[in-house]
């Protein structure tokens, strides 16, 4: 291999490359060869850093500086500065947030501080689409280990004994779930990915899948070694075209080195794996309606028992398993359970990866260990809220979930502290509420996404969340009644205990503890007809103080539907039967005399 | 690429399903094979599929109704989706919701008259850090606002 003496890694994830990175890439090039520094400087298409928002990034080795913002035309300053004179670009460096000051290099950024990128390690590091460079990082080092060294009941001791728990939400442990499978008889057995991803607003897997797809390979052949499986599925949202891509071209890559197909590295095991493109709906994540829509039929969930592990894809013993959590294998295989073990609190093991977004300075993907609290990710990673605003909530678990607020701010993020507190672990969805989200609103917003996607095979999810999102509905709009609380407590708590899946199952979640923590909010809307968070639209009213006014017609000139009267060098006034709440008025006001609320 | 006439939909059926006779789980591949190669289910290509698969046409057009990613009707030459996942909620993603409705007067799900455009919301796209975020056909732009002019801008560039 030829030897370079600086590498610009460019991430070439989701977010970047819409930002534009495949135009830098292209540019460096260019302009490398321009100068002769082709043959020195290698230019390399990374994952996902995390950092999505300050996007593109570009990262220069040897020393790591961090570059972000990149746009085309920038590229040939930092050839000529950074790679020909060695000068850093310091109008490119990341601004950090909270300080504001600028930072070099890559470890020295707040955000990575706290965080203890494990499964995330490669992502960013690696150029996703060469097999080389995972093998270069010890890839398919723990399936040579276990598939030549080690039992089949013996990798599955040392999964228990890790205690990873599943990532996908239900945090099941995972060995426990492959002893299952494993001691299912038949000869035909199946494993599965599911890369389905389904809450709005989390990517955690898709960035796992386009940083790092050898991760998940290798975490998928071993569990199949384990349980005797000799064919995987991945299930991934069709809505992730460039994950699909980069799976592809990793299969492609590890049947090419034997590691995929008729005797794995020599060895009796064999193992093929496909990709199943989902058709768009929520519900194929879970289990049983995923196998269903792999076998070609309406993803619909069906009653367990039989548990996948007996009854599964096309009848046979199946184990389905998360990105994350098959992310998660090898490392545990090549580093042991204990050292996997020691990170995180006593039945929450290892790492967990959070879509941080909303209210806080910095958003993005973090890897942080089990028990770290709410407060260091919203106010260490996140850098606090913006503005300085007001922290309200943290939303986690997605539709699925609930919400925690300043009370819970110093509570440990493991499963059984969040479930005890109204909220759940969940996939790993984070979003972060201030003073100015109406928690009402943010409950019929998760509501909303849940009624859509019932699959409509039980009468309570179907017809109970719609009931709900109507009560709701009508309460944002400052038509609710006093007893529509009890109404959507009491139907909260049937559809959670009468629906088949845990789509249904879960949906109340968002409402029932915004119930409990932000009742006077609900109380507001129906009895005051006031939205505390000016959020709610129809329940705004913009006013204009007439003791600041100074009558300069300027919010009259730019009303929409000329709802504004006065004389000039007077107070004026809005016509509120007539205003449409644009809010026109107040962004034009020289003096700040509009308020809304 | 568009194919006109019933015979057409037939034999570019024939093909499609050539991989997966005597094969199980090929109804969801070959139905989005098909939806991407004339850009909806067609009733003569649905007839076409229910034959080479044998699979009977209710329980066709019950996985098809089923999953959010088939169309029955034609869709415009031009898909925008807009994102309404949680992260871009936050960052105002109905008000550009409304403005493009407007804009183009037509509904959630709907297609301008001409067929230029068909609007549809999706759930997170996976670019958050990105948000509020808009998809026309394969390219993604982030960081919109409602503001009008900007938006039409956009749009001036699918013709
Ligand atoms: C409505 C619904 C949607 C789900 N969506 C996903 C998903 O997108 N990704 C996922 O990994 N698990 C999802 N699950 C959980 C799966 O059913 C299953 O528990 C999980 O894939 C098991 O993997 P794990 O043990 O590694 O977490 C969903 C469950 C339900 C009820
Ligand atoms: S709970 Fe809802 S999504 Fe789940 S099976 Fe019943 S109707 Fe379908
Ligand atoms: S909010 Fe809009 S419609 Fe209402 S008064 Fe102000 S400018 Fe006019
Ligand atoms: S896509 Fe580049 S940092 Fe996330
Ligand atoms: S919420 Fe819109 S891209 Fe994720």
């Amino acid at each position: 291999m030829a030897l370079y003496r600086a590498h610009v890694l460019i991430c070439h994830g989701t977010g970047c490359a819409s930002g534009g990175s495949p135009k830098v890439l292209e540019t460096f090039r260019e302009e490398l060869q321009k100068k002769n520094l082709d043959k020195e400087v290698l230019v390399i298409a990374t994952g996902c850093h995390g950092m999505c928002e300050f996007g593109p990034i570009v990262v220069v080795y040897p020393e790591g500086t961090f570059y972000s913002q990149v746009k085309p035309e920038d590229v040939a300053e930092i050839v000529e500065e950074h790679l020909y004179k060695g000068r850093i670009v310091n109008r490119l460096l990341y601004k950090e947030p909270i300080s504001a000051q600028k930072v070099c290099h890559y470890k020295e950024i707040p955000f990575y501080g706290k965080q203890h990128r494990i499964v995330l390690s490669n992502c960013g590091y690696i150029n996703p689409d060469n097999i080389d460079e995972y093998i270069s990082r010890d890839g398919y080092q723990a399936l040579g280990k276990c598939i030549t060294e080690m039992s089949p009941a013996a990798v599955i001791e040392e999964m228990k004994k890790s205690g990873l728990r599943g990532r996908g939400g239900g945090g099941f442990p995972t060995g426990l779930k492959w002893s299952f499978c494993a001691a299912s008889p038949g000869n035909k057995k199946y494993v599965i990915c599911n890369a389905d991803e389904g809450d709005p607003g989390a990517f955690m897997d898709r960035s796992i899948l386009e940083g790092d797809p050898h991760a998940v390979l290798e975490g998928m052949m071993i569990g199949a070694y384990a349980m005797g499986a000799d064919e995987g599925y991945i299930y991934c949202r069709a809505e992730y075209p460039l994950a699909i891509k980069r799976l592809q071209t990793a299969i492609h890559q590890a049947t090419e080195y034997g590691l995929l197909g008729e005797n794995v590295l020599g060895t009796d095991f064999s193992f093929d794996l496909h990709i199943k493109e989902g058709a768009g709906a929520f519900v194929c994540g879970e289990e049983t309606a995923l196998m269903a829509s792999i076998e070609g039929q309406r993803g619909m969930p069906r009653p367990r028992p039989p548990f996948p592990a007996v009854k599964g894809l096309w009848g046979k013993p199946t184990n389905i398993n998360n990105v994350e959590t098959w992310a998660n294998v090898p490392r545990i295989m090549l580093q042991g359970a204990e050292c996997f073990a020691a990170m995180g609190t006593e039945k929450s093991k290892g790492t967990k990866v959070f879509a941080l977004t909303g209210k806080v300075k910095n958003t993005g993907l973090v890897e942080v260990p089990m028990g770290i609290t709410i407060r260091e990710i919203v106010y260490e990673i996140g850098g606090g809220i913006i503005g300085d605003k007001k922290f309200k909530a943290v939303q986690i678990g997605g539709p699925s979930g609930g919400c925690l607020v300043e009370e819970h701010l110093d509570l440990p993020v493991d499963y059984e502290s969040l479930t005890a507190a109204g909220a759940i672990m969940g996939s790993g969805g984070l979003v972060v509420l201030d003073e100015s989200n109406c928690m009402v609103d943010t409950a019929k917003f998760f509501l909303e996404f849940t009624q859509r996607e019932s699959c409509g095979k039980c009468v309570p999810c179907r017809e109970g969340t719609k009931k709900m999102l109507d009560i709701l509905t009508r309460i944002t709009e400052g038509n609710g009644k006093p007893e529509d609380l009890d109404t959507l407590q009491y139907l909260g708590e049937q559809i959670k205990a009468t629906s088949l899946c845990a789509l249904g199952g879960t949906a109340p979640n968002p409402v029932l503890t915004t119930l409990k923590y932000f009742r006077h909010e609900y109380e507001a809307h129906i009895n005051e007809k006031r939205c505390p968070a000016g959020a709610c639209q129809s329940l705004l009213r913009y006013t204009i103080d007439p003791a600041k006014c100074i009558g300069c017609t300027k919010c009259a000139r730019n009303c929409p539907v000329n709802c504004i009267s006065g004389k000039v060098k007077e107070p004026h006034l809005i016509d509120q039967e007539k205003c449409i709440k644009c809010g026109a008025c107040m962004a034009n006001c020289p003096v700040g005399a509009i308020s809304k609320g | 690429m568009v194919v006109g006439t019933q015979q057409d939909a037939r034999s570019l059926v024939r093909e499609i399903t050539a991989p997966w006779k005597g094969k199980q789980g090929g109804v969801i591949p070959v139905l989005q094979e098909t939806q991407k190669q004339i850009g909806y289910l067609s009733r003569e290509a649905m007839e076409a599929i229910s034959e080479e698969l044998s699979v009977p046409l209710a329980e066709l057009y019950g996985v098809a109704t089923f999953y959010a990613q088939f169309h029955l009707k034609p869709r415009g030459r031009h898909i925008i989706r807009v994102c309404r996942g949680t992260a871009c909620h936050v960052r105002g993603s109905a008000k550009i919701m409304e403005r493009i409705m407007s804009m183009l007067g037509i509904e959630e799900n709907g297609t301008t008259e001409d067929l230029r455009f068909t609007l549809e919301p999706v759930a997170c796209l996976g670019c958050c850090g990105l948000a509020p975020v808009v998809m026309i056909d394969e390219d993604t732009h982030g960081r919109l606002t409602d503001d009008p002019a900007k938006l039409q801008a956009f749009l001036d560039n699918y013709s």
